[in-house]
């Protein structure tokens, strides 16, 4: 094996209260696909994030091309050649995608020639085969368009070592599959790409070699062709895969949430919601499996009632709710969890106490007349705490002080106690390590249990298959075709996730 | 390992450290620029000190001035609180003292029992209506009430120099910028022989009463949710644009009651200059005091001295816009403090036991 | 003649547009990087009083200038450093800067009210281009400074639109993070044009001290810092925009005091209302009629800037 063309040996990174990189080692190999592999919370983004310069490792040391380096800055890491691209895109939504790629180059002339620039842009996009209109405005791309431009940013700027985190996370089925022939093309050519990556099935398609860690130390490295996705999986989680814990189904009862024909706009003026019809039962679960971009966070406020429809019926328990104000939706049962924690849920200021009477605080025994009874929500407060397993320095501890999983654990106690007819649960464990995110799965799954009806959108195709009765595929504002449990079809779902197939099969 | 690390919560230690620093800060920013000036900062700041404070005298009149600066900075921490920053306390002041003065002037004759509370009145519904003008399009439009509010109070300062020289002018003043003066029944009552009114009761039972809404009813834990943060609150069901257009008009309302009592009980007329920019000073005073209703009360005692004593400056030549200035830099200070509170030196790891 | 009114009406339109053009386009320069300026009515005092003090002083008007550059630039520094290194709220920062600003200028102004300018600001016609008809009386036969900002509008809309920098700095007002991660010094540019902003506004302080009203008193820029901030709403943040705004402005500023030679009666002080009632009015009706993105400006206006 030629010699490695970036080591990392020794990486120690902390961050308070968790050790992210416990001496770490790393080796690429030049003109190679690796997969950096582990679950949410292993370290993989952590150890990245140094060698593209984002964060500083507390001790270790990288050698890139056998010479040792000191990464201070995402600039120091480019002019080595190394470049990251994060699940979060940092572009800029009102510049066209040329100002983005050019943005920072130190070779930009001081009087800016555009059509010269997007004439150059246009040609690097065609010749990389990640072809993207040089003019388009950010705001106006699709996701699998944006993730384009930001490979084409590093790749403008000299780039040989790609690092992208989870990037299939945001993509189809088959923009998955164009993902990974642009990957093997780059590796064919010289390029050197780590993928970080929790999905197991994707690393035995596009990886050379692969690197396990796990708790924030390593665990193995080896090449594809010597494993297998089993043990890759027991490498990955410590002990043998448990049970595919596929939540039992539940009896479902009566129509819960009816939607009919809803219209609706989105921020930016575009059709968020193009007839869009569904239904949700009493004790089960109904999937939205979809491309983030397709409508699904317009879905959630429109029933949620933060947004309004210029069409069509929405209905709880029978109670025609369409277009009044939120107090409306929440006075039917509706409980809402965003995806946005501390944006739309939590009051990040207020404490955790003040946080938890949100929905309760209207009515006896916490709210009295026009009054609030604080003693009673102290009480109260607690008890939640106690259930959810929340942990919080106390009651009136800030609620941004809590940490992501904890955050989430108060949005669904408050949420889940106030005994919602339907939870629209958005995104639910995004961010979340492995604890917490079963903490999440199983909230909602005895939620189904006691009658409740769920409504879960989430980016995770895994968790949609998991959780849900019903999985529905949702594509430009519609709802594409309903799956049952028993007729899930990978195919077909992706299919529909990309706009294809099946549309209009209301079950 | 000592480091520069964020707090998660402000205590009560920092609530106090604030504005007591801000205050030496900006004195001991003062004192430079009086040297500079050629002043002795010493000599000025002791005849501030006992002007202010120094007899009874002092004392009633620093109350005098305090009372206005009280009610305006209660108004404005309504608003600031729920993010709505209301630069309008001093138009509001004086449409508050318009509203007050139509009614005294056009009920000569009226007796004290009906004419101060309907002065009231009209004084609290005229600010807060000026404040209605800026509060429906913030609630509505989404229309920066920053710009609105401080257009506001050049309309309101013009509406009343109009009405000072025209409808209101009183023909014996010899064309002085004077209205007629008011009638013996449209005084507010003052205490012994100061001219300490009964403001000073509005003013206390307007702190009790926020102390108490914030503190124990709906509607002030509502207003605690949107001052954090809208979103959150419009996702709860509350009303946001009610709180907001309620929220100015009480502003309004209060800085309005300020103009009433200035008119009622120290002028006795409409007249110029009714306020040295008390609807200025409020809102650095209720930044110092960190919007807390008792803290209000505290610091608007500490301006009322200030202007006070300025004017004692005054007798050796320091101008009144020192006194500005002053208070300028206490604000500068406070920004100072709350960056200050936010970090805390801290020595090695943190422990942090858990509940639940 | 009605036209020799129109024409007159127009130049005095531009004249008083010109204090509110500068602050409006250093406030937009600031804007437009990320950071909320509420001091501007401060700093064009300051500006004006310093500018008046030095021209005094010195019997130089560029010193004057000169000064309330200076003067306007380190009022703004503080505003920087408070709300970008520190990163304070910047409504409150500006307010307090506009108090102290105030303060400052009738604090240092107290020798100044009454004294005469010892230099005057020449007008200086251009050849040729004040030969046009109609065009050429409005807007040719002007001083120095006026020319200076006929130049700045188009020499900024170009630094903003169509260089490296201004790419830069519109990056940093559109999204820090992005900006940060490759290779922007975000808190440098901050302070930049924060500093910069101030010292137009200084500027335009100048300009009223020294040109428009030659003396000094108290508090003369009268609300036109607030108006300016208005317009840079109302110009969607770009220069040319700017321009028309301010001696549209300046148009309805000098109505008030034309509108009685006109034989139209109406008392003096609705008159000095107009400007006021006409900015609310205009800033109601264009937050109402614009897109949400439109009215906003730079999406991270008002926002500290904290790296993670």
């Amino acid at each position: 094996m030629d010699s490695p063309i970036v080591e990392m040996r020794d990486i120690l990174k902390r961050f308070p209260g968790v050790v992210a990189n416990d001496r770490v080692h790393f080796e690429l190999c030049a003109g190679e696909v690796h997969a950096l592999l582990g679950e949410n919370g292993a370290g993989k983004s952590t150890l990245m994030n140094i060698l593209s310069g984002f964060y500083r490792a507390d001790a270790g040391e990288i050698s890139v091309r056998g010479k040792p380096v000191n990464i201070r800055s995402p600039g120091n890491a480019i002019a080595l050649g190394i470049g990251m691209i994060h699940q979060q895109f940092r572009l800029i939504p009102t510049f066209t995608v040329t100002e983005n790629i050019v943005l920072g180059l130190s070779k930009l002339a001081f009087s800016l020639d555009i059509r010269a620039m997007e004439a150059d842009v246009g040609r690097f996009s065609r010749s990389s085969g990640l072809t993207i209109d040089p003019r388009a405005l950010i705001w106006q791309l699709s996701v699998g368009e944006l993730q384009r431009v930001e490979i084409l940013k590093v790749l403008y700027r000299g780039v040989d070592i790609l690092i992208m985190d989870e990037p299939t996370a945001v993509l189809t089925p088959q923009e998955v599959k164009e993902l990974f022939h642009v990957t093997r093309a780059m590796a064919e050519s010289g390029k050197t790409v780590v993928f970080i990556t929790h999905r197991l099935e994707e690393v035995m398609e596009i990886a050379d070699r692969i690197t396990v860690l796990r708790g924030g130390r390593n665990v193995a490295t080896l090449r594809r062709s010597e494993t297998s996705i089993r043990e890759l999986a027991v490498m990955m989680v410590g002990k043998a895969l448990p049970p595919d814990t596929a939540f039992p189904p539940a009896e479902a009862g009566d129509i819960v949430l009816e939607l009919e024909n809803i219209e609706a706009g989105g921020d930016r003026g575009q059709k968020a919601l193009d007839g869009l019809s569904l239904s949700v039962r009493a004790g089960e679960i109904v999937g939205i499996a979809g491309v983030a971009g397709n409508g699904q966070r317009e879905l959630a406020e429109v029933i949620a009632r933060l947004r309004s429809v210029s069409r069509g019926t929405i209905r709880v328990c029978g109670k025609d709710i369409t277009n009044r104000e939120p107090l409306c939706a929440i006075e039917a049962g509706v409980s809402y969890i965003p995806e946005d924690r501390f944006g739309t849920g939590l009051a990040g200021e207020l404490s955790v106490e003040e946080n938890l009477i949100l929905k309760e605080y209207r009515h006896a025994p916490l709210g009295r007349g026009f009054l609030i009874d604080w003693k009673k929500a102290a009480a109260r407060a607690l008890e939640l705490v106690e259930q959810f397993h929340v942990k919080t320095p106390s009651l009136g501890a800030p609620a941004n002080s809590l940490s992501g999983g904890n955050a989430q654990r108060l949005l669904l106690a408050r949420e889940t106690a106030a005994r919602p007819k339907l939870i629209i649960a958005a995104q639910p464990s995004r961010g979340l390590d492995v604890r917490a995110t079963e903490a999440v799965r199983t909230i909602l799954d005895s939620q189904r249990r006691v009658g409740a009806a769920v409504l879960l959108i989430s980016g995770d195709l895994d968790e949609i298959m998991k959780l849900s009765d019903r999985v529905a595929v949702i594509f430009e504002g519609r709802i594409m075709g309903i799956r049952g449990r028993d007729r899930l079809d990978m195919e077909a779902i992706g299919l529909m996730m990309g706009g294809l197939g099946e549309s209009h099969d209301q079950a | 390992m000592i480091r520069l690390e964020k707090r998660t919560s402000t205590s009560m230690a920092y609530q106090v450290f604030s504005p007591v620093f801000s205050i030496l800060c900006a004195f001991a920013f003062g004192a430079v620029f009086l040297r500079v000036s050629g002043f002795d900062p010493v000599d000025v700041y002791v005849r501030m000190l006992t002007g202010a404070f120094g007899d009874l005298y002092g004392w009633a009149e620093t109350l005098v001035k305090a009372i206005p600066i009280m009610l305006c900075a209660l108004g404005v921490s309504v608003a600031f609180r729920m993010l709505l920053w209301n630069i309008g306390a001093e138009g509001q002041l004086y449409m508050g003292a318009f509203g007050a003065s139509w009614v005294a002037l056009s009920l000569p004759e009226a007796p004290a029992v009906i004419l101060l509370p309907l002065m009231v009145a009209a004084g609290m519904a005229a600010g807060a209506l000026w404040a209605l003008v800026a509060a429906i399009p913030r609630a509505f439009l989404r229309v920066n009430e920053i710009i609105t509010t401080l257009m506001l109070n050049y309309v309101a300062i013009y509406w009343v120099e109009y009405l000072i020289y025209g409808p209101f002018r009183d023909p014996s003043a010899y064309n002085f910028p004077l209205s007629v003066p008011f009638a013996g029944a449209a005084r507010l009552p003052v205490i012994g022989d100061t001219r300490i009114h009964a403001g000073i009761f509005f003013a206390i039972l307007a702190a009790a009463l926020l102390v108490f809404v914030l503190g124990k009813t709906r509607w002030g834990y509502e207003m605690k949710v949107l001052g954090d943060s809208p979103e959150v609150g419009r996702y709860a069901g509350i009303n946001v644009r009610l709180h907001i257009v309620v929220a100015l008009c009480m502003s309004g309302a209060l800085a309005g009651l300020a103009g009433m009592s200035e008119v009622s009980a120290i002028a006795g007329r409409l007249q110029h200059g009714l306020s040295p920019g008390y609807g200025y000073t409020a809102i650095i005073v209720a930044c110092l005091a960190r919007l807390n209703p008792w803290g209000i009360i505290i610091v608007s005692i500490l301006f009322g001295g200030l202007l006070v004593g300025g004017y004692s400056a005054q007798f050796i030549g320091v101008p009144a816009a020192a006194v500005n200035m002053l208070q300028g830099a206490m604000l500068f200070f406070v920004l100072v403090a709350e960056f200050l509170g936010r970090y805390r030196l801290s020595l090695g790891g943190s422990a942090v036991e858990e509940v639940g | 003649m009605d036209g020799l009114i129109w024409i007159s009406l127009l130049s005095a339109a531009v004249s008083a547009g010109t204090p509110l053009l500068l602050a409006a386009l250093g406030e937009l320069l600031c804007e437009r990087v990320g950071v909320l300026n509420l001091g501007v009515e401060g700093m064009m005092l300051v500006g004006a009083v310093s500018g008046f003090l030095t021209a005094v002083a010195t019997g130089s008007v560029a010193a004057g200038v000169l000064a309330a550059i200076l003067a306007g630039g380190m009022l703004a520094a503080v505003h920087a450093f408070i709300s970008v290194t520190l990163g304070a709220n910047q409504i409150i920062s500006g307010l307090a800067l506009t108090l102290f600003g105030t303060g400052v200028s009738s604090y240092l102004g107290k020798h100044a009210i009454g004294v005469p300018l010892p230099v005057a600001v020449e007008v200086f016609p251009i050849p040729v281009l004040s030969a046009i008809p109609v065009l050429g009386d409005i807007l040719f036969r002007k001083d120095p400074l006026v020319y200076l900002s006929y130049l700045l509008v188009p020499a900024l809309w170009f630094w903003i639109f169509r260089t490296r920098y201004g790419l830069n700095l519109r990056a940093v007002g559109e999204s820090p993070d992005t900006a940060d991660t490759l290779g922007i010094n975000v808190i440098a540019t901050r302070h930049a044009y924060v500093i910069a902003g101030g010292m137009l506004a200084g500027l335009g302080g100048a300009y009223l001290s020294m040109v428009y009203t030659p003396c000094w008193i108290e508090n003369m820029t009268a609300g036109r810092g607030w108006i300016a901030v208005a317009l840079v709403i109302f110009a969607v943040w770009s220069p040319p925009r700017a321009m028309l705004g301010a001696y549209l402005f300046g148009g309805i500023d000098v109505l008030g005091f034309r509108i009685q030679t006109l034989g139209i009666m109406v008392p003096s002080f609705f008159l000095k209302m107009l400007p006021y009632i006409f900015t609310i009015a205009v800033l109601v009706v264009f937050t109402a009629y614009t897109s949400r993105r439109h009215a906003l400006g730079p999406s991270a206006l008002g926002k500290p800037y904290e790296r993670e």
